[in-house]
């Protein structure tokens, strides 16, 4: 039987999570048993080679594309699971939510106390997606089946969950897994 | 020493410079001003002795006070569930267009501001306004030009031409257009009675005594909860402290409630005696009527009222001859808090604080009003122990029914023929009253106001009392064309509103109630969403601090149950994964017209 396929992906987010997943050691060569990776940065294959059993999600939805690689994961993946707490509630580049787009890309490229553009342009590129008006969580923009907290969440949960997900065993996550204070 | 130095200073001082009256001194800076300003709230907490956040704490929370300048004329249109049954919309575009400006906004002249408030207790009377205090009834678009343009010549509300109301409305002191509305009155609050029978034969026996009179006639307080009265006074009695309290809560804020405002415009001195009384009972000095903001109008009416109380012995030193019995009452003033009606609130407003519920326990009987004992009962629940000390405890206790005796004051609105407050029995069954009120084609009836229950007509045979469906006395009528998810979504939009913030399941549970119901409404909600409203409810009202929480999803999981047709008819299930809120046109709009160019992702 053909092992089950996996994707993954980061939106807006830092790759920490990703990161995170790497922190598994040498448990990845048991991971590789398991799984074959379909979508994702970690073997750099950039569209979906066919259906696939988990979707791992990093960061939410701050532009089109975001947007569009997120609807690709829905339609591609039979369980979607929102990794870290950007993809679950926006987090860090959420921040920009009570203000208005255009402040925001005016202090980032025009009036930053560290900013130097002597021209005032403001990067638009006709290949460079469109900004959202605010930065999306995950969930609300498509269904999410899981959801992993922490920033990012450590090695021991994503390998936990993943090999539950898997192997379609109860997931047991011990307290002291996911305290975050 | 300028101006608002000189004002702030005097204002404090009347108030003994007493941080615990702070309510008093920003209310009067407040109306001095029209507004309590950074320069005031210096001053006030240098006069008072405290940090000044802890006065801007006071200051921001409450709705009738304001950081920012605001009009000299103040309207406050009612906009609660019934107004809007009423038609109050017609009504808000009237005024935005007599006066140019929006809701929430003061005219160029900044002489005169336009703001929504909760109910004002005028649900029988509505669409309704307050204006400063006075309070406008029956409003039509009509009126709200005639009020303006007079408005306009003296920015005085007080010279409002109208109609005088019936009873005490028509004293001067009062000079108001409210209708008492009384339209039946039943045997214990608004039969004829012996004034002062009820405090003699109380002075004519053991405070010990007393307390056991209350507690033979079973009564339960009328707020809504039904605690037993007579039991919380034994433990505000048997609590240690040397200095004693006892509050009457007339903060009446639940929408729909309006009864106690009969009771204080017609029945104060029935009050006051079962004030006494329990000031006797429990050996307290000091009573408090807390006064919702709103009912302010009949301040100066209970103030004479309390004066002559004085001038008769009444109040005072050793009441009608009783040696060392001392007992005087206070009015304290709130503004404009709902969360102010639930009693460790009302207690942290009367102390000077913002209104949070305190952590209980200790419970107020023990550590209540400045950390003494303290009785907190409801205005009806008071009137009803004067009349029990005066007919004795058995008359009570045969009225009424089993578990509840005696009667209820309930207050009636929404779409029924005849609006207003009816006395009535404990134990009336619903399907009776809506035929007494002229709505027997109701399709919900809601009882004991939002954090009641939404029944439909599958219960119209039960009965009003604690052990079936408990009231605080509001009964909001729904006729057949009501939308029962919208009404849901209206009163879940004002407990939003009122929460206090200090707990999260009320503070963020409520919003997302809300928006969950918004969604389905917009006609994009999933069956699904009917679990997580009722789950979310759940855990609101088992992890929230206060009884607000506890009772806020009562409105979605009360129409969930008896509606649950309505809202399985506007759910439909999505099969491709994506979320029907979300609106990938709006969330662009932004970035493309900043760029200048559209999306070729999403071109549709």
């Amino acid at each position: 039987m053909a092992k089950p396929k996996i994707a993954t992906t980061s939106l807006a987010g830092c790759f920490g999570c990703h990161m995170s997943l790497l922190d598994i050691d040498e448990r990845i060569l048991k991971l590789i048993e398991l799984v074959d990776f379909d979508k994702s940065p970690v073997d750099d294959i950039k569209e979906f080679t066919g259906r696939c059993a988990v979707g791992l999600i990093e960061g939410g939805c701050a532009n089109e594309d975001n947007v569009h690689v997120l609807q690709e994961f829905r339609k591609h993946c039979d369980i979607l699971v929102a990794v870290g707490d950007c993809a679950i509630m926006g987090d860090i580049p959420a921040m920009r939510n009570n203000i208005p787009l255009k402040e925001c890309l005016d202090e980032a490229y025009l009036n930053g106390p560290s900013t130097y553009n002597p021209e005032k342009i403001i990067p638009n590129d006709k290949e460079l997606p469109l900004c959202l008006n605010r930065v999306y969580p995950c969930h609300e923009v498509v269904k999410i089946d899981y959801s992993l907290p922490g920033c990012p969440p450590n090695a021991d949960i994503l390998w936990q969950a993943l090999v539950a997900l898997l192997t379609n065993k109860p997931l047991e996550l011990p307290y002291e897994l996911i305290k975050y204070d | 020493m300028s101006e608002i130095q000189a004002e702030v200073k005097k204002i404090c001082q009347t108030c003994g410079n007493d941080r615990a009256k702070m309510m008093d001194i920003v209310r009067a800076v407040q109306q001095k001003f029209g507004q309590v300003s950074s320069e005031a709230m210096n001053l006030i907490a240098k006069c008072v002795g405290c940090h000044r956040v802890e006065v801007e704490s006071v200051v921001s929370f409450y709705a009738f006070l304001s950081k920012k300048p605001k009009g000299k004329v103040v309207i406050r249109l009612c906009n609660d569930v019934v107004d809007k049954m009423a038609g109050v919309d017609a009504i808000a575009e009237a005024f935005k267009k007599e006066l140019g400006i929006d809701f929430g906004r003061t005219t160029p002249d900044g002489k005169i501001s336009l703001e929504y408030t909760p109910c004002i207790g005028m649900c029988d009377q509505a669409p309704a306004a307050i204006i400063n205090d006075e309070v406008i009834t029956y409003l039509s678009t009509d009126k709200v030009k005639e009020i303006v343009a007079d408005i306009k010549k003296h920015y005085d509300p007080s010279k409002l031409k109208h109609r005088l109301g019936d009873g005490n409305n028509a004293d001067e002191l009062v000079h108001s257009c409210v209708h008492n509305g009384l339209r039946k009155k039943g045997q214990v609050i608004f039969a004829d009675y012996k004034s002062e029978a009820g405090l003699k034969n109380a002075l004519a026996v053991s405070p010990v005594e007393v307390i056991n009179v209350v507690k033979t006639a079973r009564l339960r307080g009328r707020g809504g909860a039904g605690f037993p009265t007579g039991i919380k006074w034994q433990f505000t009695r048997a609590a240690a402290g040397e200095k004693k309290y006892i509050l009457c809560n007339g903060d009446e804020g639940e929408p729909g409630t309006f009864k106690d405002r009969v009771i204080l415009t017609e029945r104060a001195d029935m009050l006051f005696e079962g004030m006494t009384i329990a000031g006797y009972a429990i050996g307290a000095e000091n009573g408090i009527l807390y006064l919702r903001g709103e009912y302010n109008y009949l301040r100066k009416l209970l103030e004479k009222i309390l004066q002559n109380r004085r001038d008769k012995n009444l109040l005072g030193k050793n009441i009608l001859g009783k040696q060392g019995f001392n007992f005087d009452i206070t009015i304290q003033v709130g503004a404009g808090a709902y969360i102010c009606g639930e009693e460790t609130a009302l207690i942290s407003s009367c102390e000077g604080l913002r209104g949070d519920p305190k952590t209980r326990p200790p419970f107020p009987a023990q550590k209540g009003y400045l950390e003494c004992p303290t009785a907190v009962n409801n205005v009806e629940t008071l009137c009803c122990v004067t009349r029990i000390l005066e007919m004795g405890a058995a008359w009570f206790a045969e009225s009424g029914s089993k578990g509840s005796p005696g009667t209820k004051l309930l207050s009636v609105s929404g779409d029924c023929k005849l609006p207003g407050v009816y006395e009535l029995p404990f134990g009336v069954k619903v399907k009776d009253l809506l035929k007494d009120v002229g709505a027997q084609d109701a399709q919900a009836v809601l009882i004991g106001g939002p954090s009641g229950q939404i029944i439909g007509q599958n219960d119209y045979n039960r009965t009003i009392c604690y052990d079936d469906l408990a009231t605080g006395g509001a009964v909001v009528v729904f006729g057949p064309e009501r939308n029962m998810i919208d009404i849901a979504a209206q009163y879940m939009e004002f407990f939003v509103e009122e929460s206090c913030g200090y707990c999260t399941p009320c503070r963020v549970g409520n919003v997302l109630l809300k928006k969950y119901l918004d969604k389905i409404l917009a006609g994009k909600g999933e069956p699904e969403d009917l679990d997580i409203l009722q789950k979310l409810g759940e855990s609101i009202k088992l992890t929230s601090r206060c009884g607000m929480g506890q009772t806020s999803p009562n409105p979605v999981l009360t129409t969930l149950k008896n509606f649950r047709k309505n809202y399985e008819s506007k759910v439909k299930k999505v099969s491709d994964g994506m979320q029907p809120t979300f609106d990938i046109r709006a969330a662009l709009a932004d970035g493309e017209a900043i760029a200048k160019r559209k999306s070729v992702i999403f071109t549709k």
